[in-house]
C-alpha cells in the first residue's frame, strides 16, 4: 500500500512541474506565425510537381514566377522576375527581359538561364502540372529549342501557334513556372533528373521565405529569405498539421496558434465570440456542383436536367451549411476570372421542376443515387439536395465514401450524381472552359478525362468553340465567347453548378497582413506581421 | 540439473526458436498476402494519390506503370514479397520517403506514447483490482467497477477533447497537442525519434520537460483506457486465486495479510495477467487513431488510416507488419515470463 501512495505522489509530482512549466508557455514567439493547417495533400515541393493546395501555398510564399497577377484585380499582370515582355506581330514569339541585379536565397544571381531551364525542366520532367505549359505546343522534345536563352538577361519562348496573350501569360503565372535556382538544383542532380529527387523534399527558389524543414504530416518550417527584395517583417512561418479541427481551434484559443486554417463554420460561430480572435475570407476560384452522368437514361434528359437546377436550395446551402465559406454561383468559370457570369438565374422552385418532370415523362419522379464524400459539408449539403429533391418525387440515395474512392468511381464514369468541386488550375478562363464545356472524345476508353466526359456529355459544338476562344486575341471578344459557353452549359449542361468556395480562415487579433488570394498559391504571408 | 536435463534444455529452447522464427515468417508472409490482395480490391485508384485528379492522360499511364499496376495481380505480389525480403519495402507515395524511414519517424511516437500508456495502467490498474478483489462488494470494489465500465463505453475521441478543453484550455496544466512545442523541436537531434529519451540524452532539460508537459495527457487517456481493462482483469484473476487453499495455508502459517496478498495470491495471478497486459500493449501499439488524431500525435496509427485512405499501399503494407512483428514479439516475451513466473511451464 505504501508503495503505491509512493508511486501516486511521485506521479503527482512529475505532473505538477511539468504543468507548472507549460503553464509559461503559451503565445507563439513575437516574429514568427504558426499556423494550424490540414496540409497531408502535400507530396512534393518541387514546382515542376506541385498541384496540390497545401504545396501551391508553399510555393508562392518561397518561390518567384516570371510575371504574377494582383490578387485584389486579377486582370492586372505584372513582371515578378521578369522586368518587361513583348509578342511578336504574328503573336507567336514571347521575348522576357529579367530584372536585373536579383538573387536566389543562396546567394546565386538569377539570370535568364535559370529562367530558361526552370521553363524547359517543368516540360522534360512531365509532372502532373507540366501540361499547363505543354499547351503552348512543348514537348520533351522541342522544349530546349523553343524556349531560349538571347542574352544574359534575355529569353524567347515560342508557341506552335498564336494563342490569345492573356491565355499564355496567366499560365505563366502558375506555380509550374517558378524560377528554380539552376545551379543549386543541378548540383544535386543523379542519373539525369535535373534534381527532381532532391527538390521533391528541398528548396531553390527566391521567394519571399526559404523552406527550411518538412516533415510530412507534422510541420513545414519557412524561414525568412535574406536575399529578397522586400524583407519579410516575421522571421519565420511554421504551418503545423493539425487533422482534427476541434484540435486547431483549442490551439488558436489557447494561443499556441496564430491561424486555424480548417474550421467548420460551428466553430467559427462560436469563435465570433471571442475577443481575441478575427475571422478573415477571401473567395477562391472553386465551385461546388453535381456532375449528372449522362449514362443514366433518366438525367440523359434535357428536362430532367433543368429540373435538378430548380431543385437545389441554393441560398439556404449558402447560408447554413456553408456559412463564411461559400457563396451562391452558378456559372462554371468562379467569379473574378476573364468573362465569369455572376448571375445567378436558377432557384428553388418545386412547381416549375415538377412541370419539367412531368414533360419528361416522369410525372411521379424518379430514383436517383449520389456519391457522396463523407465529410461534414458535402454530407451536409448532399442531405439539404436530398430533401429539395424529394419535394418534387426525385428520391435521391446517398452513396458515402471516402473521398479517392468517390473520385476512383467518378473518373470511371460509373456513378449517377457525383457532388464535387473544381479548382481552377490556373488564372485563365480555359481551365474550367476545357474541362465544363469541351470533350474531344466521349468513347469510354479516351485518354481525356475532362469532367464533361466524366459525365458522358458530348457538348457539340461548344468543344470547338472552347478551342476558339484560347486563340481570340481580342480580350473583349474573347470574354463574349466565355459568356456565351458558360450561358449554354448553365442552360443545358450536366452540371448544377451551386456555389463558390470562400476561403475562411481565423486568426489572433493581433496577426496582420496575411492575404487569401483566389488561389492557393496567391495566399500570401509575405507580408504578415505580429502587432 | 544433470547432463540429460542440459541437453534437453538446450534442444527444448533450440525448438522454441526455430518455432519462434517459423511463426514469425509464417504470420508476417499471410499478413502481407492478406494486405496486399484487400489493397488491391479496394476501390480506391492509388494512381490518384500520387499525380493527382487533373494529370494529363499519359503523366496518369506513367505513374500507374511504375507503380506496376499494369502486370498481373499475381507478378505484382511475387514483386513485393521479393523486395520485402531484401529489405526494400518500396516508397510511400505521399511522404515520398523510403517506408521503412516513415515508420522509423513514427512508431517510436507510438511506442513512446503507448508505452507510457501501459506502464500507467499496470501501475494503477493492477493495484487497484487487487485491491478490488480483497474488499469485494466494498466502495472501492464498486468505485473500480463504475471506472471500468466508462473506460470501456466513453469514445476515447470525446474523453480526449473534454481532456484538452479542461487541462489545456481551461486549466492549462498541461501542453496542447503535438509532440513538443515548436519552439523547442529544434534544440535537440532526433536519434531515436523517441522525443523524451532524445532530449534527456542530450541534456535538452527544458525540451524534456516540455515534450513531458505534451505527453502526460494522451498518455493518461491511453493508460486509463488500459488501466479499465487491466484493473477488471486482476480483479477477476485475484478472486480466483484468493479462493484457493494455499491461501487458507498461508493465512493459517499466521503470514500477514499484505504478504499473503501481494506475495502469494497476486505472484499467481500474474501468469494470466501478463498476457492480458502483453494484448494491452500491443492493442496501444497498434497505434490509437483516435488519440493520435485528437493530439496531433504523428504516429502509426494516423500514419496507417492516411495511407489506406490514399491506396498507399507500400506504406499500408509496411506499417502492418511491424504490427504484425509488434504482436508475435509480445507473445513471444509473454511466453517467456510465463516461464519465469510459473515453474510448471519450464
Amino acid at each position: 500500500m505504501k508503495r503505491f501512495s509512493k508511486f501516486l505522489l511521485s506521479a503527482a509530482l512529475v505532473t505538477t512541474m511539468a504543468t507548472s512549466f507549460a503553464a509559461v508557455q503559451a503565445a507563439t514567439p513575437p516574429d514568427t506565425l504558426v499556423q494550424a493547417w490540414q496540409s497531408d495533400d502535400i507530396i512534393s515541393l518541387d514546382p515542376a510537381e506541385i498541384f496540390e493546395f497545401s504545396s501551391s501555398e508553399i510555393a508562392g510564399n518561397t518561390y518567384e514566377r516570371l510575371i504574377n497577377y494582383d490578387p485584389k484585380d486579377v486582370s492586372k499582370i505584372y513582371g515578378e522576375v521578369a522586368e518587361s515582355w513583348t509578342v511578336s506581330p504574328d503573336g507567336k514569339t514571347f521575348t522576357f527581359k529579367i530584372r536585373q541585379g536579383k538573387k536566389f536565397a543562396s546567394g546565386n544571381p538569377i539570370t535568364a538561364e535559370d529562367v530558361v531551364f526552370s521553363l524547359q525542366r517543368a516540360i522534360i520532367l512531365d509532372k502532373s502540372p507540366a501540361f499547363i505549359l505543354g499547351q503552348f505546343g512543348f514537348t520533351k522534345d522541342n522544349a530546349k529549342d523553343k524556349i531560349k536563352q538571347t542574352g544574359p538577361f534575355e529569353l524567347t519562348m515560342e508557341l506552335d501557334k498564336a494563342y490569345a496573350p492573356t491565355f499564355v501569360l496567366y499560365c505563366l503565372t502558375s506555380t509550374v513556372a517558378s524560377v528554380v535556382d539552376k545551379k543549386l538544383a543541378m548540383q544535386n542532380e543523379k542519373d539525369g533528373d535535373m534534381g527532381y529527387n532532391w527538390l521533391k523534399t528541398k528548396y531553390a527558389g527566391s521567394g519571399p521565405y526559404v523552406i527550411r524543414d518538412w516533415k510530412a504530416n507534422e510541420v513545414l518550417v519557412l524561414e525568412r529569405n535574406p536575399n529578397y527584395d522586400k524583407k519579410t517583417p516575421l522571421a519565420r512561418v511554421i504551418y503545423r498539421h493539425i487533422k482534427e479541427t476541434a484540435t486547431q481551434r483549442l490551439l488558436l484559443e489557447k494561443g499556441d496558434v496564430d491561424i486555424a486554417r480548417n474550421l467548420n463554420p460551428e466553430e467559427l460561430n462560436a469563435l465570433a465570440k471571442n475577443p481575441d480572435i478575427k475571422i478573415q475570407n477571401g473567395p477562391k476560384g472553386t465551385v461546388y456542383y453535381l456532375g449528372l452522368n449522362q449514362k443514366n437514361p433518366n438525367l440523359a434528359k434535357p428536362e430532367v436536367r433543368e429540373a435538378l437546377k430548380w431543385l437545389v436550395d441554393y441560398s439556404a446551402i449558402a447560408d447554413t451549411i456553408m456559412k463564411n465559406q461559400g457563396e451562391v454561383h452558378q456559372a462554371f468559370l468562379p467569379k473574378g476570372f476573364l468573362g465569369a457570369i455572376n448571375d445567378t438565374p436558377y432557384k428553388l422552385d418545386v412547381a416549375k421542376a415538377k412541370d419539367l418532370l412531368a414533360k419528361a415523362g416522369l410525372k411521379d419522379g424518379f430514383s436517383v443515387t449520389m456519391d457522396t464524400r463523407s465529410t461534414p459539408q458535402i454530407t451536409g449539403i448532399a442531405q439539404a439536395m436530398q430533401s429539395t429533391f424529394a419535394q418534387a418525387g426525385v428520391k435521391l440515395e446517398i452513396i458515402p465514401g471516402d473521398s479517392k474512392q468517390t473520385l476512383t468511381k467518378y473518373r470511371a464514369r460509373q456513378h449517377d450524381i457525383y457532388i464535387g468541386n473544381w479548382g481552377a488550375d490556373y488564372q485563365d478562363p480555359n481551365t474550367n472552359a476545357d474541362t465544363f464545356a469541351a470533350n474531344d472524345d466521349n468513347s469510354d476508353n479516351a485518354k481525356a478525362k475532362p469532367l464533361a466526359w466524366r459525365n458522358s456529355w458530348d457538348p457539340g459544338p461548344l468543344t470547338a468553340k472552347t478551342r476558339a476562344a484560347v486563340m481570340e486575341r481580342d480580350p473583349e471578344k474573347r470574354a463574349q465567347m466565355y459568356k456565351e459557353l458558360q450561358e449554354a452549359v448553365l442552360k443545358d449542361g450536366p452540371f448544377v453548378t451551386f456555389l463558390q468556395q470562400v476561403e475562411v480562415m481565423a486568426l489572433r487579433k493581433n496577426v496582420d497582413g496575411v492575404v487569401i488570394g483566389p488561389s492557393f498559391d496567391m495566399n500570401s504571408v509575405a507580408q504578415a506581421k505580429k502587432n | 540439473m544433470n547432463a540429460s536435463g542440459g541437453r534437453h534444455a538446450l534442444r527444448s529452447s533450440l525448438n522454441g526458436i526455430a518455432r519462434f522464427v517459423l511463426v514469425l515468417a509464417t504470420t508476417l508472409l499471410g499478413l502481407v498476402a492478406i494486405t496486399f490482395f484487400i489493397g488491391r480490391v479496394v476501390p480506391i485508384d492509388p494512381v490518384l494519390a500520387i499525380v493527382g485528379d487533373r494529370a494529363p492522360p499519359q503523366v496518369y499511364e506513367r505513374a500507374r506503370q511504375e507503380l506496376g499496376l499494369d502486370r498481373p495481380l499475381i507478378e505484382q505480389f511475387a514483386i513485393y514479397v521479393k523486395k520485402a525480403a531484401t529489405g526494400d519495402f518500396g516508397n510511400s507515395v505521399l511522404t515520398t520517403n523510403p517506408v521503412m524511414s516513415d515508420i522509423a519517424n513514427v512508431f517510436p511516437a507510438t511506442l513512446e506514447l503507448a508505452t507510457l500508456g501501459v506502464l500507467i495502467g499496470i501501475f494503477i490498474g493492477v493495484p487497484l483490482g487487487v485491491l478490488a478483489a480483497v474488499r469485494r462488494g466494498s466502495l472501492i470494489d464498486q468505485f473500480v467497477r463504475v471506472l471500468g465500465l466508462a473506460g470501456y463505453s466513453i469514445p476515447i475521441f470525446w474523453l480526449g477533447l473534454m481532456g484538452l478543453l479542461l487541462f489545456y484550455a481551461k486549466l492549462g496544466w498541461v501542453a496542447g497537442p503535438g509532440r513538443i512545442d515548436v519552439t523547442y523541436s529544434y534544440l535537440y537531434t532526433p536519434v531515436t525519434n523517441i522525443v523524451l529519451l532524445d532530449t534527456a540524452m542530450q541534456g535538452q532539460w527544458d525540451a524534456f520537460w516540455d515534450a513531458v508537459s505534451h505527453i502526460i495527457l494522451p498518455a493518461c487517456l491511453l493508460g486509463y483506457f488500459s488501466l479499465a481493462y487491466i484493473s477488471r482483469m486482476t480483479r477477476s484473476f485475484m478472486l480466483n486465486e484468493l479462493a484457493q487453499e494455499y491461501v487458507i495455508a498461508a493465512r493459517v502459517k499466521g503470514l500477514s495479510e499484505f504478504r499473503v496478498i501481494w506475495r502469494h495470491a497476486l505472484r499467481n495471478a500474474a501468469v494470466p495477467l501478463v498476457t492480458v497486459i502483453a494484448l494491452s500493449y500491443a492493442n496501444l501499439l497498434e497505434g490509437s487513431v483516435l488519440t493520435e488524431t485528437v493530439f496531433a500525435w504523428p504516429g502509426l496509427g494516423q500514419y496507417i488510416t492516411n495511407s489506406l485512405q490514399n491506396a498507399d499501399m507500400n506504406a499500408v503494407l509496411g506499417g502492418t507488419l511491424v504490427i504484425g512483428a509488434v504482436f508475435v514479439l509480445l507473445n513471444l516475451v509473454s511466453d517467456l515470463l510465463y516461464r519465469l513466473l510459473d515453474p510448471r511451464t519450464r
